[in-house]
């Protein structure tokens, strides 16, 4: 029987298998050790692990396969300054200690690779397909657009692939997500965000958990890598560690020509390993989901966690509606906290806030679509919108083509690069009550600032909403 | 690692689901550079409620913390299971668990045992209606007990093993240094690395 893609990649980084192990008093149930060929670090999930490393007087076994950047706690304005949050400034410090101590490669602020990690990556050329990725951040997931296997881990794992550049794995299942249309192209105005938030309101938040997911379909084929890394970004919103992409032309196409990419005689022998990396026609997934592109709209969420969302043109549901009684708490919970009544359309959401950017979408398409919908427009009076490049490299490009001057000119906020206020670990939050649209991946409670409410979207659905100052998507506006 | 073989502590009944790692501890907190320390971050903002499970003497002193279904999605911080073990907790139960949490979980010591949603449903009952109730989970048996009621949970089997015997894992995948060894020999030229640039 043929193989999936990610179990081609999988067996391919085996160095023990745990089934044949015999010499264990595990009684045979120990895991596969899988060997790691790139580990992306951070300033958060690392300090930790560093510190396990020196408690054991253990090296990093490959720093030429590691490399950090400073992206979660950064601050977007002001970075030649020094971090003003004292604790922030710390954990800044202490990571470039670290990579000092260690030999890592890093990337600081004010550095042109600087950047949010899973930006900074893809457009190095560190990402290829077939790779196995971690870092210790759960949109690893971005990373499987290449075809590479990509997951996030916490701070023991990361300790573990410093110390040894493999981590004890328990074999995932497999699920096939097909968007289809009829010739492969999406609607106007829908995006491959609108693709993945509808996939996780299909399977919810905890559908995905046990699966590796692998995007597939003339839609998928059809996508850039800029769109398919926003799609697999997401895959964790749907429980699952990592989403796949099988590489193609787009994908040799984006890599051809990057630092770290194969060159000459190589990258021959590279493009002909990655070509091999597809699932066989006759590999059978454990679960199939199936998207009709081709009835997609705008999507939006609506409560607190990404599941939770509907096509913009409907209305806030109504928890009473609701047969199972868990699921009715939740939706209850999830709209006293938005702050929103049942029956209202999603479109008279008013939002004081907008944020365009995150490793979900700060890639120079992401911001392109946004200002081709902002451009000669304003940012309406009231609100306030955040323009974040993902990397550095991100934002000199989009400079370079003026997209810069079009946000400014619109009244948005054109910003350094960072995690900014997906997270809020830097300034950059909501304050209590604030409502914001936002291109980035979680709208958990507090998510964006504690008692900030957040309303997941597109890029093009962020600058209509920004323009209009109620959730809206670029064919509203006249 | 601390191993974990049997425990028991007063339940607390955490009647939420999707209760994601951003609510276990909000990323404000994730700023220290310590492993200790992360208890006053543990569901900050909700024990900012007075209404809230932990705020009340019953349950405050707990350690068998019984949540909803999809505990522990999001993100990858381990510092979510920092902040249960910093508080007291050393066990958590749930019809299924975020998969990344889960693996913290199992790294630091963490029981996170996977329970048939009907079981939470009585055992939150229970809590709910006694109070202060102990909760017994034994590993070895892979069940949980409290007063009358008794049932069984899921737990991987490496996972189990290695709590049982408190092993660390990056000693175990030591043993293998030579097959790591004999891995990275064969591993192919064009693959990048972080430090030579084209």
């Amino acid at each position: 029987m043929g193989r999936t893609l990610a179990a081609k990649v999988w067996d391919a980084h085996v160095v023990h298998r745990g089934d044949d192990n015999p010499d264990t008093s595990s009684g045979g149930v120990a895991p596969d050790l899988l060997y790691i060929d790139l580990h992306l670090v951070h300033e958060v999930t690392s300090p930790q692990a560093f510190d396990g490393l020196r408690l054991a007087g253990r090296p990093v076994r490959r720093p030429d396969l590691t490399i950090t950047t400073e992206d979660h706690n950064v601050p977007t304005v002001d970075i030649e300054l020094p971090i003003a949050d004292e604790v922030s400034r710390t954990q800044v410090e202490t990571l470039r200690r670290n990579c000092a101590e260690f030999g890592v490669r890093l990337h600081s602020m004010g550095d042109v690779e600087q950047g949010i990690v899973h930006v900074v990556g893809p457009q190095l050329g560190l990402t290829q397909p077939g790779m196995t990725v971690v870092c210790g951040d759960s949109h690893t997931s971005t990373h499987g657009a290449f075809g590479a296997l990509a997951f996030g881990i916490g701070t023991s794992e990361v300790e573990h692939v410093l110390a040894t550049q493999t981590l004890p794995l328990r074999a995932f299942k497999t699920m096939s997500v097909v968007v289809h249309s009829r010739d492969g192209s999406l609607p106007a105005g829908v995006t491959s965000k609108d693709i993945i938030l509808a996939v996780i309101a299909r399977i919810g938040t905890g559908g995905g958990a046990g699966y590796v997911l692998e995007y597939r379909g003339n839609v998928i084929e059809q996508l850039s890598m800029e769109a398919r890394m926003t799609i697999c970004n997401m895959s964790i919103e749907a429980g699952a560690r990592a989403g796949m992409i099988a590489p193609d032309a787009t994908t040799f196409d984006y890599l051809a020509g990057r630092p770290h990419t194969p060159a000459g005689p190589q990258w021959d022998a590279a493009v002909a390993h990655w070509q091999s990396l597809h699932t066989d026609a006759d590999a059978v997934f454990d679960a199939d989901v199936h998207i009709d592109a081709d009835t997609l709209t705008p999507f939006v969420t609506w409560g607190t966690n990404p599941g939770q969302g509907l096509p913009l043109s409907e209305r806030v549901p109504d928890p009473e509606q609701i047969t199972d009684e868990g699921e009715r708490l939740a939706v209850h919970k999830a709209l006293s906290y938005m702050d929103l009544q049942p029956g209202t359309p999603l479109r008279d959401i008013a939002v004081d806030a907008v944020f365009l950017g995150s490793c979900t979408n700060g890639r120079i398409e992401d911001l392109r679509a946004a200002a081709a919908v902002l451009a000669g427009r304003r940012v309406r009076d009231g609100v306030r919108m955040l323009v974040v490049p993902g990397s550095m490299r991100v934002r000199a490009q989009a400079e370079a083509e003026g997209l810069h001057e079009v946000f400014t000119a619109a009244g948005a906020q054109w910003r350094s690069a960072g995690c900014s206020m997906c997270l809020g670990m830097n300034p950059d939050q909501l304050a209590a009550g604030e409502r914001c649209a936002s291109t980035s991946n979680r709208n958990f409670e507090g998510r964006q600032g504690k008692g900030g409410r957040t309303h997941l979207v597109s890029p093009l659905v962020a600058a209509a909403t920004a323009i209009r100052g109620t959730l809206s998507s670029p064919s509203d506006l006249t | 690692m601390q191993a974990f073989r049997r425990h028991t502590g007063v339940g607390v009944p955490l009647r939420r689901s999707d209760v994601d790692t951003d609510q276990i501890i909000p990323a404000v907190y994730l700023k220290r550079v310590t492993r200790t320390g992360f208890e006053d971050g543990l569901f900050a903002a909700w024990r900012a409620h007075e209404d809230f499970v932990l705020n009340h003497e019953a349950y405050c002193n707990g350690s068998v913390l019984v949540a909803g279904p999809d505990f522990g999605t999001g993100s990858s911080r381990e510092h979510a299971v920092w902040a249960l073990l910093d508080y007291g907790f050393r066990v958590v139960i749930s019809p299924r668990f975020g998969e990344i949490f889960r693996g913290n979980a199992g790294k630091q010591g963490l029981l996170a045992a996977q329970c048939r949603r009907d079981d939470v449903e009585l055992l939150w009952k229970l809590l709910e209606s006694e109070p202060g109730t102990e909760v017994t989970v034994d590993l070895s048996e892979q069940t949980v007990q409290a007063k009358d009621l008794t049932f069984g949970f899921a737990i991987d089997g490496y996972t189990r093993w290695r709590l049982l015997e408190g092993l660390d894992d990056i000693a175990l995948s030591l043993r293998h240094a030579e097959e790591i060894d004999a891995f990275e020999a064969q591993r192919p030229a064009w693959l990048p690395t972080t430090i030579t640039q084209r």
